[in-house]
């Protein structure tokens, strides 16, 4: 505790201006940029699954399988950054179980359970169902048990059962866009939500959110595939790397929009808040903001993956700018969701002054811990493709069916 | 005509009798259910502050946090008092003083300075309570006296309602990791003692109450002064109201 | 392969006994583990608010001071200090009123009687303040003024005991040299109960005249026409008497 109150004095002194004497801790900390950050890439993978599935967009077919896995291993991960934040971790079942109904923080039970149950661990289990079955089969004892109890013991491979099969992840896909939305768009809405702070308290916010999070996971899902195909020694399908690459830069251009709007609707309207805010913007976050936020993670890749889009590049520079921009997206959306949540908090909410924030290295909310939570869904992403490998002869047939 | 004058009198005086027995049989009926009414009636306990008799001694402050266990520490306060000196160039500086030993660190020319005052803040009681409405377990709650606490036992510290105070009136307790704030001193108003900060203020800058009752010094406060709440456009409705509220008080 | 009693198709069925065991169990938890003081909502929390009440108290309130140390409350209740409570300078006290022996603070220091005293411009104007290092430096404070019944020894000459704020105003300003009661008719009353016996301030513009008016015969004072310079308004609506400059 003694630590802790020589941290604050250490922070007491960099605050500038009034804040209220309560404000100068800063509560929510890195693990709760984590946590958007992570449940962005959840419904950003997903969207990207869905679009095979029902828009037909035949061409990223070879990553469908992969995002559904990669949104299942980013879900296991997202509620971990919260709970190591709570001050009583052990009591995180009330949001569940005793749950305030006028929270938009314990709504996030019922979200998360909906999604998780209902949406994704469905549809990939209709998915890989036949699949299974046939693991199980090829599989000796005590091996094939896991698959045959994964399966429910389902064992029906007839036509019927696939079509049926078909049918139901349609379906679930259906039921699944408006629910990626919702998992997303209501990270935006807890703190678009907040009234008394108005770097938050947007209604553009949950969209904003939503469509930072498609591209996040369009970027991700291109990273994973550029990586994990030449690495099982296969080609990488230029057609499908253009077309996430385009999706990508749709996605990015609605983005940036939106972005843009709310920037220009704050400073246009110039509210109370507007003095306390751009110092804020200029003294404390300008690094994270303009420089990684907009420069790096927006125009940047923005402007190379239009200028791909317009220019007859050679495959392997096209590679090349397509990882170089995915990589710097991914940097962005991490910095949008670092400047939402530190500033909302830097200023004081008396609109005279700012506090800072200092990351801790160690210590629960420190900087090890959220990389470990950042890595720690590639590590379950690694297992997921060893224990459901997406590429079997399912998919080949079910793109030899498409073509 | 004598007769019937004498007559008419006759019944105007009963009438008269009549009627008043039945004005003072209505009367009393009237004072007891008032009496009655008002004892069992439900309470809405609150404080109005005169800023214009706040010395910013900080006996409040410090008193506070021996009552309530609050830690000494500066960056924990269930309540505290902000000094205001508005310049003669409409610049606004404001600082807040831990316990009367915090002073302005600037250098101010006393002939600089337009006008300069202190505020005593604490805990608003929304009748809207933000706190109450983002907590995801239902640990904060309004009682039925109006008063917002906070269940120790059911906090799982995630720190939602410090984001939607717009007092900053909450902190973390660092030894418990639980959301802490003034509770009006509810373990000493509901045994008929004043809130500390109320008991400990030299000059009455700070006056309790409950603003159902008939007659008292919180709600003569709020009939003969002009009153004001702080952020009224956030749609709280703060029960805690402040005479005389400077305009430059966020 | 099951016989298909129902007409749900198989997967449904599979899928439908575990999303039954998982909100079974679910609901169990809810209804049977949790303890019931987590599921009250609303306002009615009586294990919450018992809580709250248990807590310890502190401070004792001051009416019952009274029942022992009648004298001194009685003292208190007429003096200046009338709306200080005991524990305002005596700190917490309840401890004291269960067992004699543990007596409260009695502070005798200077630095807290200064906390309230020392001037601050931010203080309303009319509370006593003084500058601790120029007022009888190193004394303590209650060699001269009983904290019961705080008077000063001999009644204030200067009226910049309380009005310590005005008295710096006026400095540098031409209206230094006038005494206060030049201007205020101040009874003797009022430097024993202020709030109740008022001093005066002159409000009529005939007031002014008499050193600013162009017919007055008091040298060396800005004169004015009072017929023809703002005739609509009183001479304090737009000059501040103690400090009577217009002001940028």
């Amino acid at each position: 505790m003694s630590a802790d109150f020589e941290r604050l004095a250490a922070i007491l002194k960099q605050v500038t201006g009034y804040i209220y004497p309560n404000e100068i801790e800063i509560h929510w900390s890195i693990l709760i940029v984590v946590y958007p950050y992570i449940t962005g890439l959840v419904a950003g993978a997903f969207i990207l699954a869905s679009l095979v599935k029902v828009f037909n967009v035949k061409e990223v077919l070879p990553t469908y399988r992969l995002s559904l896995l990669t949104a299942l291993s980013f879900l296991i991960v997202a509620p971990l950054p919260l709970l190591f934040h709570l001050g009583h971790p052990w009591r995180s079942f009330e949001i569940f179980l005793t749950p305030n109904l006028s929270s938009a923080m314990a709504m996030f039970a019922f979200v998360y359970a909906w999604y998780l149950m209902v949406v994704l661990l469905l549809e990939i289990w209709f998915e890989y169902r036949t699949d299974m079955i046939a693991w199980a089969g090829a599989l000796k004892f005590p091996s094939n048990l896991f698959y045959r109890i994964i399966s429910l013991f389902s064992s029906d491979t007839s036509e019927k059962a696939t079509y049926f099969d078909k049918k139901a992840i349609k379906a679930i896909t259906v039921i699944g866009i408006p629910s990626a939305f919702i998992l997303h768009g209501y990270v935006g809405f807890i703190f678009g939500s907040v009234k008394a702070n108005p770097w938050w308290s947007s209604v553009l916010m949950p969209i904003v959110f939503l469509f930072s999070a498609i591209v996040s996971g369009i970027a991700l899902i291109l990273l994973l595939y550029m990586v994990i195909t030449p690495s099982r020694g296969e080609q990488l399908d230029m057609k499908c790397l253009d077309r996430l690459a385009s999706l990508l830069l749709y996605a990015m251009i609605v983005a940036f929009s939106l972005e843009g709007l709310d920037f220009l609707h704050r400073l246009y309207e110039s509210e109370e808040s507007i003095k306390i805010l751009s110092d804020m913007v200029i003294n404390r976050l300008f690094i994270s903001l303009v420089v990684m936020q907009i420069l790096f993670g927006m125009v940047v890749p923005l402007g190379i993956l239009m200028l791909v889009k317009l220019a007859r590049f050679n495959d392997e520079l096209r590679k090349l700018l397509y990882f170089v921009s995915a990589i710097l997206i991914q940097i962005g959306i991490f910095s949008t969701r670092w400047n939402v949540v530190f500033g909302g908090q830097m200023f004081s909410k008396s609109f005279r002054g700012l506090t800072a924030y200092k990351l801790e290295i160690l210590g629960v909310e420190g900087l090890l811990t959220a990389l470990f939570l950042l890595v720690l869904p590639f590590l379950i992403l690694a297992l997921l493709l060893k224990v459901l490998p997406p590429w079997g002869k399912i998919i080949n047939q079910d793109a030899s069916v498409a073509s | 005509m004598k007769r019937r004058k004498f007559l008419s009198s006759l019944t105007n005086l009963t009438l008269l009798i009549i009627s008043g027995s039945v004005v003072k049989t209505t009367l009393r009926g009237a004072v007891e259910t008032y009496l009655t009414d008002t004892a069992g009636a439900k309470k809405r306990f609150t404080m109005g502050i005169q800023t214009q008799k706040c010395i910013g001694c900080g006996r409040c402050v410090t008193a506070c946090k021996t009552e309530n266990n609050v830690p000494e520490e500066p960056f924990y306060f269930r309540t505290w008092v902000e000094h205001y000196v508005v310049k003669k160039d409409d610049s606004v500086i404001v600082h807040s003083i831990n316990g009367g030993s915090g002073e302005i660190s600037e250098n101010i020319k006393e002939h600089d300075v337009l006008r300069s005052f202190f505020v005593p803040k604490l805990c608003n009681h929304c009748e809207n309570p933000p706190c109450v409405q983002v907590c995801p377990v239902g640990a904060t709650f309004k009682t039925e006296d109006g008063i917002v606490l906070v269940d120790e036992d059911r906090c799982i510290g995630c720190s939602y309602c410090l984001q939607a105070c717009p007092y900053g009136a909450r902190y973390i307790r660092p030894a418990t990791h639980i959301a802490d704030k003034c509770t009006l001193c509810y373990h000493r108003i509901k045994k008929g003692l004043n809130p500390v900060c109320v008991e400990v203020c030299p000059t009455q800058a700070r006056v309790f109450g409950d603003l159902e009752s008939g007659a008292s010094p919180l709600v003569r406060l709020k009939r003969m002064k002009n009153t004001h709440v702080l952020k009224p456009a956030l749609n709280t409705e703060p029960k805690v109201f402040y005479t005389d509220l400077d305009g430059a008080v966020k | 392969m099951k016989k298909r009693v129902t007409g749900i198709p198989d997967p449904v069925l599979r899928l439908g006994i575990v999303f039954i065991c998982f909100i079974g169990i679910v609901l169990f938890i809810r209804i049977v583990i949790i303890p019931s003081p987590l599921k009250e909502t609303g306002s009615q929390r009586t294990s919450a608010i018992e809580r709250e009440l248990s807590r310890e108290i502190y401070f004792a309130g001051s009416d019952i001071c009274s029942d022992c140390h009648d004298e001194e409350s009685a003292l208190n209740r007429s003096g200046h200090h009338k709306y200080l409570s005991c524990e305002t300078c005596h700190g917490p006290a309840l401890e004291h009123t269960e067992d004699s022996e543990i007596l409260p603070s009695a502070p005798r220091e200077r630095e807290f009687c200064s906390q309230c005293h020392t001037y601050n411009l931010s203080r309303p104007t009319g509370f006593p303040q003084i500058f601790p290092i120029a007022h009888n430096p190193l004394d303590p404070c209650i060699s001269c003024h009983d904290p019961h019944d705080p008077k000063t020894p001999e009644i204030p000459g200067e009226c910049s005991a309380c009005h310590a704020q005005i008295e710096r105003v006026k400095i540098g300003s031409p209206h230094f040299f006038l005494r206060c009661i030049t201007c205020h008719e101040t009874p003797e009353g009022h430097k024993i109960q202020p709030r109740l016996v008022s001093s005066t301030k002159p409000v009529e513009r005939e007031f002014c005249a008499t050193c600013h008016s162009t017919e007055s015969r008091v040298e060396d004072t800005p004169k004015i026409d009072f017929l023809i310079h703002g005739e609509d308004y009183l001479c304090w609506q737009c000059h501040y008497p103690h400090r009577p400059e217009i002001e940028k």
